[in-house]
Order: structure tokens, then C-alpha cells, then sequence
């Protein structure tokens, strides 16, 4: 079961409230302190992606983001509805392609350029329910909070 | 925390000054910084990041974007930027081979390569 389980609307201004909250529960779970900034980017990128992914397809669906506490792990998971092959990692591109291509959109690739760049445990699936990007970090073993 | 953003001129430059977070929801702020200067003519930018908290995908492509209209009037976008953090972001992407990244306003201001 989801340890805290968010849905927004898919709008840039809460891109940030799910950051903050996807670094408050990774804290709690016990991921490391250094390792947070890396969660709140890649958390940001995801979900920058969905909500640019349900707006260029005009859904007004909310875009879902799952945080879950495992024994070892800390995983989230970022769901947008938008069906069919959303992106894998295969269509990431570097900074530097984006600077050599001309038309200049390519920040949704680069998202998961910086993502796959941070994240060692990263899945990308996309099917006829729509996206989700899974990501998984390890939790120090004894995590001293209540 | 919202994006601030100061400009001022030195000699040829204009430094822009950002500060606070540079994500999906803020940076068409800034794109529409950058676009005002080339548009009004500046075409050596020093984007002075020494201030800003948060950078991700989207405020890379902004920057990307900045720099394809500078070169476009065979211009310069020169960064500052001393925090690891961020740095990492440019590193992953291998932006680090397209920006001059500089440690102080000082030396991008006066750096001529």
C-alpha cells in the first residue's frame, strides 16, 4: 500500500508542491540526506513531464504520484493518462542534441536524460491506461523515526 | 519560493542574476528575460546562478534556448555557477561541453575566448 498517495491537477505550479512532498516522506523513510536533493529533481522531472504530456493532449485528468516505504527501499511512481508509447528511455536525448536540434522542444527528453542520469533504478512504461515513470531508492536500514 | 531576476550591464555584458527555484512553472519567466535582451540587443549574457536554489530539464531548455538566440548574432551565454548541485544537472546532460561555466560574474565578464 501507498505511503502517501497525491493527485494534481496537471498545472506547473504544483509541480513544486509535489517536490516538496515527495522530499518530506522520502526523509521520513529513512533516504538518505544527500540523496534528497536527486529525489525532489527527479520526483520534479517526472512529474514536469506528466503535466506537459496531459496538457499537449488536453486531458483535464489529474496526474498521480505514489510514494511508497518498502523494507529497503523508497519508491515513487508518476502516472500521467496519456495512452500508447509515452517515452522510454530510448528517446532520451543529451544536452547537447537538444543545443544541435533546431526546433528546440526537446525539454520532455531532457527530463528523462536527467532522470535516467540520477536515478540507478529508474523504470519508464507507458500503456493503454497511460505512463508511469517508477523510481527506487535505498533506505538506510533503521530508520530512527517514530 | 518564486524566480527573481535583476539585470545590470558591465561593459559589454548583461548579467542577469537569477535566484530561487528555475522549474516547469518559472521558467518562462526567464525565457521571456532572455528573449527581452536579445531582443533590445544584448547579445553577451552572463547568467549569474549563484542564487538560485532549484534548476531542472525545463530552465536547461531555456538556457539552451538563450543560447541559440545569442549565437544567432554571434553572441555568448556564459554561466556562473560554483554550486555542486547544480552543476551535477549540467554534467548529466552534457551541457557542460556547450556553456562556459565560470566561477565568479568577474570572470565570465571578462573572459573572452
Amino acid at each position: 500500500m501507498a505511503t502517501v498517495e497525491l493527485r494534481f491537477s496537471a498545472q506547473p505550479e504544483h509541480v513544486r508542491t509535489a517536490r516538496l512532498v515527495a522530499a518530506a516522506v522520502a526523509r521520513r523513510a529513512g533516504v538518505e540526506e544527500a540523496v534528497l536533493d536527486e529525489v525532489r529533481l527527479a520526483v520534479g522531472e517526472a512529474c514536469s513531464r506528466a503535466v506537459g504530456l496531459h496538457r499537449t493532449n488536453g486531458l483535464t485528468a489529474p496526474v498521480r504520484v505514489v510514494l511508497t516505504e518498502e523494507d529497503k527501499s523508497f519508491s515513487i511512481e508518476v502516472g500521467d493518462e496519456v495512452p500508447g508509447p509515452g517515452g522510454s528511455p530510448a528517446e532520451t536525448v543529451s544536452g547537447l542534441a537538444a543545443v544541435q536540434d533546431s526546433d528546440g522542444d526537446t525539454e520532455d527528453e531532457m527530463g528523462l536524460a536527467v532522470i535516467s542520469g540520477l536515478v540507478d533504478d529508474v523504470e519508464v512504461t507507458s500503456g493503454e491506461s497511460g505512463g508511469t515513470i517508477r523510481m527506487s531508492w535505498p533506505v538506510s536500514g533503521s530508520s530512527d523515526l517514530p | 519560493m518564486d524566480l527573481s531576476l535583476s539585470t545590470r550591464t558591465v561593459g559589454d555584458r548583461t548579467v542577469v542574476e537569477v535566484g530561487g527555484e528555475i522549474d516547469v512553472y518559472t521558467a518562462p519567466k526567464l525565457r521571456e528575460q532572455l528573449v527581452e535582451l536579445v531582443n533590445d540587443g544584448s547579445y553577451h549574457l552572463v547568467v549569474d546562478m549563484e542564487r538560485v536554489d532549484f534548476l531542472d530539464s525545463t530552465g536547461l531548455g531555456v538556457l539552451v534556448g538563450g543560447l541559440k538566440r545569442v549565437r544567432a548574432h554571434e553572441g555568448s551565454l556564459r554561466l556562473v555557477c560554483n554550486q555542486e548541485r547544480i552543476l551535477k544537472i549540467f554534467r548529466i546532460t552534457g551541457l557542460t561541453k556547450v556553456f562556459p561555466i565560470h566561477t565568479t560574474v568577474d570572470d565570465a565578464v571578462n573572459a573572452t575566448d
